[in-house]
């Protein structure tokens, strides 16, 4: 049950993050560090005790394996977060040109 | 049919890629590629509106056939549910890119943005196809990062801090659905829509069970707009270009937002009666806070987004109502009237809203503002935008004989038959502050006299924005015929019964 | 964008084709080892990053490079796309439907089209992480510029 809290510990971390924090890269760090919580908690629910990396192998048919769904699933999301993070990555480059600040203070065109 | 669903996410893929690659030796081929793939996915989705006739087809990708009753590959269920979906994006879709074939050329790189729409209609379309939770999500977030890059189009200040904002709040929802997935995942040990229902059904770990739903009520809010979690349609709905705050507004937050959670709290879990007022409760702030937010608006589009979240809450009361109903169990007609209204005014809504943002888009367009104070007298200008904008606002503000008052009208009596009496006032006082709302647009973009010391020189925009425009308006009247039975029971009905029978679902797709 | 020194450049000129060869063992084994189109593909596009970190590449470069890998990463997806398409227009009519014999588990060439996929999806995130790269790349070049 400790890993999990701890899991969700993290995703707390990086909630924090984007709250609090004023620079735009690092609330996309923050957002990072939530995304990562939540992988592990997937990777952590596929665990099976004992269990070893799903790969059929012929020769010992009744072996135990890991479950390989949220594995996969894990890699879907990572290449989902990717696109996700690079974009906003380019946005903020973008931004950055525009108001020459990267201060989430001073970037307030949009209000009402 | 059957084999055929896969071509509503594989076209507009094949369409995306191939715009890519073509545009950059062939002029022009960007807008023919993206008119071909939508008025194909158009045609597709009317011919499986009126195929499907209440049956759920299911095609298995990759034909893997479910183990000891198991399913273990992906599905894609086609209902009725589904199939007015798809009709709403596909045929919105196919009047936005019309219009955008001269809205957009203001614009460098088109053929970034005919790539991008059909990525975003791809995306939609797998989203309500999927029958899996986690296919949702992946398809959930092609339609939302093409969406996030779309309102960035225009790279000017504001655009830029828009998407921004609807990044960070968009990637937070979607870590939140990805968290709720895991913990489906963790308890059913399936991802299925159908198979989840059967194996969480008989006996759910109560807390565990809210968690997740709570989750997927924040999650898919904060997709929805629903009122505590609106902070960015506002700012992304109003800054991107024309056409896609119509796809945004008219159909993204629908697909992505309202359906999935309609179809996963109807055919996923059990109809409690907590989660049931909360969704009400929702629906009603929506509802109200929503209008009084876009009262004060003097930006043409900001006010039509801050209507987009309180006509949403139309939709989340009475799918709410319909909800609280069916988890009492003493009245299932009322439950379904209300569902039905929800329903009604969804399709409804992606109708007369996608017009006011093209409205809006055309607007801007021949006059280059979107304050409503620097226009005034345009209706001599430009009658044909003035003709299908005081349609759509009429639409909006539930005056007969245009289809939003019929919804509004079902929703009304639904609540008053299910003794809601104070939600149904609400309903009421908020239909009247949108109509002066939207008096106010009219008056002062179209009827007020003309803005003193400019010399304008203002006239019609082009045909294919008109042409959007007229259609839409005519689809405002037009769709007034869903509240006559014989319709009603080729649209509406099918799609209501999907819902409120969720074991028909879970039986069909299990195939037990 | 300037680039580095001499010894950087000759490491780099060493290890990138190493690199590249075990981004490609990954890719085509991906279907009997961890690892597959995804993996593979970053390496590959990681070797490449290496070049043009070390080396530097000057702007028009850049741009000439950033259309080859766009294009290169949209051909790879219409080809991925139509190897499932095959699978529903030929035989079976299923999506994504494995239409080659399947052969022995274990040997390079089996489990059917799924090789394919892997070697579609290979080149295909090599050239889409070599165009976000490049793009933020560009990016930067026109700030200083």
């Amino acid at each position: 049950m400790t890993v999990y809290l701890l899991c969700f510990i993290l995703f707390l971390v990086g909630l924090y993050g984007v709250i609090t924090r004023r620079n735009l890269v690092k609330i996309v760090i923050s957002l990072s560090v939530m995304e990562f919580s939540v992988f592990l908690f997937l990777a952590l629910i596929g665990y099976v005790h004992h269990g070893e990396a799903p790969i059929v192998d012929p020769a010992s048919p009744d072996a135990i394996y890991v479950d390989p769904l949220p594995q996969a699933m894990v890699l879907t999301a990572i290449v989902i977060g990717l696109a996700t993070t690079a974009m906003l990555m380019s946005v903020i480059i973008r931004i950055y040109r525009k108001y020459r600040t990267l201060d989430i203070r001073e970037i307030n065109n949009l209000r009402g | 049919m059957n084999s055929l669903i896969p071509l509503f996410v594989a076209v507009p893929l094949a369409g995306a890629f191939l715009t890519m690659i073509l545009a950059r030796y062939l002029k022009n081929i960007n807008k023919y590629i993206g008119l071909l793939v939508m008025l194909m996915l158009a045609a597709m989705s009317l011919i499986a509106i009126t195929t499907a006739r209440g049956d759920i087809s299911v095609c298995k990708v990759g034909g893997w056939e479910p183990v000891n009753g198991i399913p273990i590959g992906i599905y894609m269920v086609l209902d009725n549910f589904t199939a007015l979906l798809l009709c709403i994006i596909n045929i919105v879709g196919f009047l936005s890119i019309v219009y955008s074939l001269t809205y957009i050329s203001r614009y460098t790189s088109e053929s970034n943005y005919y790539a991008l729409f059909c990525l975003m209609v791809a995306g939609m379309n797998g989203v309500v196809l999927s029958g899996d939770l986690f296919n949702i999500f992946v398809f959930l977030e092609i339609a939302a990062i093409s969406s996030y890059a779309l309102v960035a189009f225009g790279v000017e200040k504001e655009q830029l801090e828009a998407t921004f904002k609807y990044q960070v709040l968009g990637g937070l929802a979607s870590l939140l659905i990805l968290f709720g997935i895991g913990l489906i995942y963790w308890k059913a040990k399936t991802l299925n829509i159908a198979d989840v229902k059967a194996a969480m059904g008989s006996s759910p770990d109560k807390v565990h069970y809210m968690l997740i739903q709570l989750l997927f009520l924040c999650g898919f809010g904060l997709k929805a707009a629903v009122i505590p979690f609106h902070a960015w349609l506002p700012d992304a709905h109003s800054s991107a270009p024309s056409p896609i705050s119509a796809m945004l507004s008219g159909v993204l937050i629908k697909a992505v937002g309202i359906y999935v959670l309609i179809r996963i709290f109807f055919n996923m879990f059990l109809i409690s009666n907590e989660i049931a007022v909360l969704i009400t409760t929702l629906g009603a702030l929506s509802m109200v806070i929503g209008v009084f937010l876009a009262i004060g608006q003097w930006d043409i589009k900001r006010l039509l987004a801050y209507h987009s979240i309180s006509q949403m809450g139309y939709v989340i009361l009475s799918v709410g109502m319909g909800m609280i109903l069916l988890a009492r169990g003493t009245n299932p007609e009322i439950a379904s009237l209300a569902i039905a209204g929800g329903l009604f005014h969804l399709i409804n809504h992606a109708a007369f809203k996608s017009l006011l943002f093209l409205n809006a888009g055309a607007i801007e367009y021949r006059t280059g503002t979107r304050n409503l104070k620097e226009m005034g007298g345009l209706a001599r200008y430009m009658p044909a935008t003035s003709a299908t904008s005081f349609i759509a606002s009429m639409s909006i503000s539930g005056i007969p004989p245009f289809n939003g008052f019929f919804s509004k009208l079902i929703i009304i009596i639904a609540a008053v038959m299910g003794k809601f009496y104070l939600l149904a006032l609400i309903a009421v006082i908020v239909s009247i502050i949108t109509l002066a709302s939207f008096l106010k647009f009219q008056r002062y973009a179209f009827y007020n006299k003309e803005h003193a010391g400019e010399q304008r020189n203002l006239k019609e925009v082009p045909f294919p924005m008109v042409f959007s425009m007229v259609v839409l308006g005519i689809l405002c009247v037009i769709l007034s015929l869903v509240a006559i039975p014989q319709v009603r029971d080729i649209v509406l009905t099918p799609a209501i019964n999907v819902l409120t029978d969720p074991q028909v679902y879970t039986s069909t797709i299990l195939g037990i | 964008m300037k680039g580095m020194t001499i010894i950087v450049k000759k490491t780099t000129q060493l290890i990138a084709g190493i690199v590249f060869l075990y981004g490609i063992y990954v890719i085509v084994h991906g279907h009997l080892s961890p690892g597959g189109g995804f993996a593979g593909g970053v390496i590959i596009a990681g070797s490449f990053i290496l070049l043009i970190l070390a080396n530097g590449s000057d702007f028009i470069n850049l741009t000439r490079e950033e259309t080859g890998t766009t294009i290169t990463e949209n051909l790879a997806i219409l080809f991925f796309l139509l190897i499932s398409l095959a699978g529903m227009l030929l035989g079976a009519k299923i999506f994504f439907n494995n239409w080659l014999p399947a052969g022995k588990v274990g040997e390079l060439i089996s489990a059917g089209v799924i090789p394919l996929y892997n070697i579609f999806v290979g080149i295909e995130v090599a050239a889409s992480i070599l165009t976000i790269f490049l793009a933020l790349v560009i990016f930067k070049e026109e700030i200083t510029k």
